[in-house]
């Protein structure tokens, strides 16, 4: 961080220093509030040229960090801004229509498509694995989540011809609900303004949250297996006057047998749905666990005497203080 | 201002301390703003002469030093610290002892400290802290926590005394972080910040320490409950809403 300066006068911070900090804010911005953070930093940096370097950095990073869902011009579908799916700066492949889109980080919209040329799309034979994964995992997400969106991509050995080779598929899976904001819509980040978000936090139910899983999915032809690794995260945000974050994530491994492409599907579906519920029970086990045992080792709702500590009574003062003094209680 | 108010809402409370120093540092000029409206965890050292640990704030604070309530010397050492008045140091004394024990109850652990100093006309504030880490490896007596931390901090304006009573004005703010982790569950976080006011009119007939202390003891217990029923409560519901449990999973829903 840069320094504040020993002397009276605080020393000024460099544009590249300032820069830094601008984009920490924006990078570290919870889930969909980013424009909301962007918007106060580049009140506060009073530079628009600064904000615009570090917005065109950070605003990538975030995006791909929180698998942002963009809605793609010609209604096919949303493409996630996920590392899987780049080919460059701005171009993300979306495996499911087969088309290229061209995104607007800072702004958060998709501006243009065009369809994938043959060398950026699979195999007949990977294609076949990745779609019939994609069509199960859709069915599973569009049954479990309100708002999710997933996308299944293959990351390595797409272009094997058939049996005997190995690949890694992964996906993503997305759901985020955004409640108070002025466009309280989950998956519209397109045309979200920042100037028409609300000024005043009084009142208004500040609550956000998302739920974002990624599944890598590594089939090994000579070994008949494939196996799996998920990376669960959930984060919400309350701060109606105050500021509350949970902030929990899982790492889990498991593996199945190599199918054909329609049971590999059914089968790895089976078991991305089984370690999701069996998390999302374990965060309830935790929220259930709260009050009574974990929040106790930070503070007690009552003494163990179970009535009100007795602040009038000196005589008891005196007493305890003794106590305390001899059990060497109040080191 | 209220851009940089607005930022530390948003930023997880666990970044809380990079935020501030970040936009100390962007903004120099609203330096004293930014320190007396924005929360950050609390520091505690060691009072040298008593070996006694005390907490480290804007009022105990003069250049670099910090006075400690225990031996009323700063550390390290200062020529011509501030020190409150006679009256007011012996209250100071009283108000640690007896919080000491108030923290000892309900927190079974930890670190406390009270500041009493003049204000204008009669009055005098009183700033009460607690810090308790509540982790498996200090303080946290049943070992569920990886990482827990609640810190308090109160802060009392006390009107001068007028026909028997006196106004009391309570400003409170609570920090707390709590990390379980194990591996068939993950890393489960929640971290927030809270700050509450309350005012009273009240008798001096049972002096202000015992006016003070209910006060707080009643805010203290308002926070905890907020905090678990209405703000762990909230991320709990999102969590709901983002992926609704299958009807075969119970939920029990927060007692109100």
């Amino acid at each position: 961080m840069a320094d504040g300066g020993g002397g009276d006068e605080p020393e000024e911070l460099s544009d590249k220093q300032k820069a830094e900090i601008a984009k920490w804010f924006l990078a570290n911005a919870p889930a969909g509030e980013i424009q909301y953070v962007a918007k106060d930093v580049r009140s506060i940096l009073g530079d628009d040229k600064i904000y615009e370097m570090a917005a065109a950095e950070a605003f990538p990073l975030h995006n791909k960090a929180h698998l942002l869902a963009l809605e793609m011009p010609n209604r096919s579908g949303d493409v996630l801004i996920a590392t899987y799916g780049e080919l460059d700066k701005n171009n993300y492949f979306d495996p499911r229509t087969a088309q290229v889109a061209t995104v607007d980080h800072v702004k958060q919209v998709c501006t243009t498509v065009r369809p994938a040329n043959d060398d950026e799309l699979p195999s007949p034979y990977i294609e076949d694995f990745r779609s019939t994964l994609d069509a199960e995992l859709s069915k599973y997400v569009g049954e479990t989540y309100p708002k999710g969106v997933c996308a299944v991509y293959c990351i390595s050995g797409k272009d094997a011809e058939g049996p005997g080779a190995d690949f890694d598929l992964a996906s993503g899976v997305i759901s985020a609900s955004f409640v108070g904001s002025a466009n309280a819509s989950s998956l519209r980040f397109v045309g979200k303004d920042p100037d028409s978000g609300p000024h005043e936090f009084k009142g208004i139910n500040q609550n956000n949250g998302i739920w974002q899983s990624i599944w890598n999915i590594e089939f090994k032809d000579n070994m008949q297996f494939v196996e799996i690794k998920g990376k669960i995260q959930v984060g919400a945000h309350y701060f109606e006057e105050g500021n509350v974050q949970l902030d929990a994530k899982l790492e889990c491994k498991d593996s199945t047998i190599f199918q054909s492409p329609e049971d590999s599907a059914v089968s790895i579906t089976n078991i991305v749905r089984h370690h999701e519920t069996e998390y999302l029970a374990s965060l309830e086990a935790s929220y259930v666990n709260l009050p009574d045992t974990t929040f106790k080792d930070l503070r007690r709702k009552l003494p163990v005497t179970r009535t009100l500590f007795p602040w009038q009574n000196t005589m008891q003062f005196s007493l305890t203080r003794d106590i305390t003094k001899e059990m060497g209680i109040g080191k | 201002m209220e851009a940089a108010m607005d930022l530390m809402r948003r930023i997880s409370p666990k970044e809380s301390e990079t935020a501030l120093s970040a936009l100390l540092s962007l903004l120099p000029h609203h330096s004293a703003d930014l320190l007396s409206q924005v929360d950050l965890p609390l520091q505690v050292c060691m009072d040298q002469q008593l070996m006694k640990e005390f907490i480290l704030c804007e009022y105990n604070r003069d250049a670099d030093s910090y006075r400690s309530p225990w031996s009323n010397k700063y550390f390290p050492p200062l020529e011509d610290g501030p020190l409150p008045s006679p009256q007011l140091r012996k209250l100071e004394i009283e108000a640690n002892e007896v919080f000491t024990v108030y923290r000892d109850q309900y927190y079974e652990g930890g670190v406390s400290s009270v500041y009493i100093w003049e204000d204008h006309n009669e009055s005098f504030i009183a700033c009460f802290l607690i810090k308790k880490d509540g982790s498996r490896t200090g303080h946290g007596r049943r070992g569920y926590l990886q990482e827990g931390s609640w810190d308090a901090v109160h802060v009392i304006e006390v009107g001068p005394e007028e026909e028997g009573t006196a106004h009391y004005r309570l400003t409170s703010t609570v920090m707390l972080s709590l990390t379980t982790e194990n591996k068939s569950s993950g890393t489960f976080n929640l971290s927030g910040s809270i700050r509450r006011q309350m005012s009273h009119d009240l008798s001096v007939a049972e002096g202000h320490l015992c006016n003070m202390g209910k006060m707080i003891e009643e805010m203290e217990g308002k926070l905890r409950n907020s905090l678990d029923q209405v703000y762990f409560g909230k991320t709990r519901e999102m969590v709901c809403t983002l992926r609704p449990p299958p009807d075969g999973i119970q939920l029990r829903l927060p007692e109100n």
